[in-house]
């Protein structure tokens, strides 16, 4: 069991090590945001999560041409995860733009 | 030479991973917000362009023969930026709590339909998975599919389309504890049995995952709304976090662990705010507990006022705080909203606008639609600045909120929301409550604001309510 779990460690080390500092890096990135900026920062996070679509384009790039369920499924993944990420930055920018504007005539 | 290409992908890779921990860092903050979402929304580009371009390499780092199949990939991408890009650019800034939960939701639908890719290579003998690969696709497949019918309904709930007290029961919270072991043993089941029976197995499991995305987002409901699409989004990112593992895509990890952790904490900061722990909102039934509370509304009369006594209320005071909560969003009345305080700065009343941090469907809600509205940053202030003042001020006009100025939250410890923080309207000198009936709030309990000495009733549509005043306030 212990020489599972050591081999385990040393195989996916850097994974392992990735996923902690990421966690800790997630946590104190916003431990201190006002609450003005809760919605566009939830809807700018979430388009970052799109990243999935990254593996629907790896999944269709390795499939055979006629392999038309992955290329199918993939492609439906890739227009999910895509409307994700353009309409999660869209979205967002549209809701920062406002900021922008009351900014400018609050100097006014 | 493969090393040399390895390397430079590798890098780009890095600058993307930069581009979206220093874009989240400056989203944190208002002055760089707007920079901060454009540098992540480069980073994802970059990303997207790097995997659709760079060789693919294995795990011992050489390159490995591609068929790309480019069209289907173009598709794809071409469909979804058109979908996402039209959405975004005509959905109501009232709406955008709900396109916030669909697009999310999308995000998990995709991870889910790579694990099943995945699952029928893996049938077809096209590549065998170890136990410990087997657990990390179950995990995209079954945290994608929460994050997706959870996030439906969500939008469902939201979009006013499904009334929350249809969709759930008493004894909700054990019906979902014994769904989610359903679904676990389920999954178990599909690693150890054999091939010939996995197919059902792997059925039963998607199908019993969605379930319970609709099952757990179903009893939750009220002001706790913004918390639970904080939840969904976290957990869109843990399954982009698993689909990277599947991959070997280190971007693919660190952006998904980002987004997981990042979301944790907004959820858990939202908990605080109402003064209520996650595990309390999860299992909440917000609707059902606070039916009690309302017991004694037969005896009490609200004080209704008229809009021309409203209006000179109004425009005689020295300082006015406006109260908005869902209501206003619904109405569409922000706008209406600042026309009326300008009218009265016009008199030399001081407005300002009180901002709860759960008031409306998502934190900072509010903060949206009045910037929308062109009222200026330094009026908004937040609750504890409002309380601070309250006695010194003349008139609190409440806009369509309610859960956010309960006096229930101080004096009952019975109430489902007795503890969470409140706007103190009631210490102000007036009380104005605008409102369309004198129905429960969201969170379906009874507030005594209504029944106090010092408030009075305004009924009717917001927008319709305030375009009136204005009108009633350029007379005097």
């Amino acid at each position: 069991m212990l020489d599972t779990f050591i081999q385990f460690y040393s195989d996916q080390y850097i994974y392992i090590w990735l996923l902690i500092f990421t966690i800790i890096l997630g946590f104190e990135i916003i431990s201190k945001v006002p609450s003005v900026l809760h919605t566009p920062l939830m809807s700018g996070a979430n388009a970052i999560s799109g990243i999935v679509i990254l593996g629907a384009i790896i999944l269709i790039r390795q499939s055979a041409s006629d392999d038309y369920i992955s290329l199918g499924l993939g492609a439906l993944g890739i227009a999910l995860g895509m409307t994700n990420v353009v309409g999660g930055f869209a979205v967002t920018n549209r809701m920062l733009e406002m900021f922008k504007k009351k900014k400018t005539d609050k100097t006014n | 030479m493969h090393i040399t290409e390895f390397t430079i992908v590798n890098l780009l890779y890095l600058v993307a991973a930069l581009a979206f921990i220093i874009g989240l860092r400056r989203l944190s903050s208002p002055d760089t917000a707007r920079k901060g979402n454009l540098l992540a929304a480069f980073g994802m580009g970059l990303a997207i362009i790097v995997t659709l371009f760079s060789p693919i390499f294995d795990a011992q780092n050489t390159m490995i023969a591609t068929e790309n199949n480019y069209l289907w990939i173009a598709g794809g991408l071409v469909v979804g930026s058109l979908f996402g890009w039209r959405a975004a650019m005509k959905i109501a800034m009232t709406a955008m709590p709900q396109m916030v939960s669909v697009f999310n939701g999308l995000g998990g639908a995709c991870a889910v339909l790579l694990g099943i890719i995945e699952v029928i290579k893996s049938y077809n003998g096209d590549q065998a998975m170890a136990v410990a690969q087997w657990v990390i696709v179950l995990f995209a497949i079954l945290v994608g599919a929460v994050s997706f019918s959870g996030s439906m309904l969500a939008f469902a709930k939201l979009d006013g389309r499904v009334d929350d007290r249809k969709v759930t029961f008493k004894g909700h919270g054990t019906v979902n504890n014994i769904l989610l072991v359903l679904v676990v043993v389920t999954g178990v089941l599909w690693i150890v049995m054999l091939p010939e029976y996995r197919v059902v197995f792997a059925i039963v499991f998607i199908v019993l995952s969605l379930i319970y995305g609709y099952s757990f987002v179903a009893p939750i409901g009220g002001a706790d709304m913004p918390v639970v699409i904080s939840l969904l989004n976290s957990f869109t990112g843990l399954t982009a976090a698993a689909a990277g593992l599947i991959y070997g895509s280190q971007i693919m990890l660190l952006g998904g662990i980002l987004v997981g952790a990042s979301g944790t904490i907004l959820t858990i900061l939202m908990c605080e705010a109402m003064n209520r722990s996650l595990l309390n909102v999860i299992i909440g039934q917000f609707g059902g507990g606070g039916a009690a509370a309302g017991g004694k509304d037969g005896e009490q009369v609200a004080k209704e006022i008229t809009i021309s006594d409203a209006a000179i209320l109004l425009f005689y005071s020295q300082s006015v705080v406006f109260v908005p909560g869902y209501g206003l969003a619904v109405a569409q009345a922000q706008k209406d909203c600042k026309e009326l305080a300008d009218q009265l700065e016009k008199n030399g009343v001081d407005v300002k606008y009180a901002i709860h941090p759960v008031a409306g469907r998502m934190p900072g809600h509010m903060n949206v639609l009045l910037a929308e509205a062109d009222v200026p940053y330094p009026k908004l202030i937040d609750e504890q600045t409002a309380n601070d003042a309250m006695a010194d001020t003349d008139v609190v006009v409440v806009v369509g909120a309610n859960d956010v100025v309960n006096p229930a939250a101080l004096d009952d410890p019975s109430s489902p929301i007795y503890g969470m923080p409140v706007i103190e309207a009631w210490k102000a000198k007036n009380v104005i409550v605008m409102k369309r009936s004198m129905s429960a709030g969201y969170a379906g309990i009874q507030n005594q604001l209504f029944f106090h000495e010092r408030n009075k009733m305004l009924f009717g549509d917001a927008k319709d309510s305030m375009q009136k005043l204005i009108q009633e306030v350029k007379t005097l």
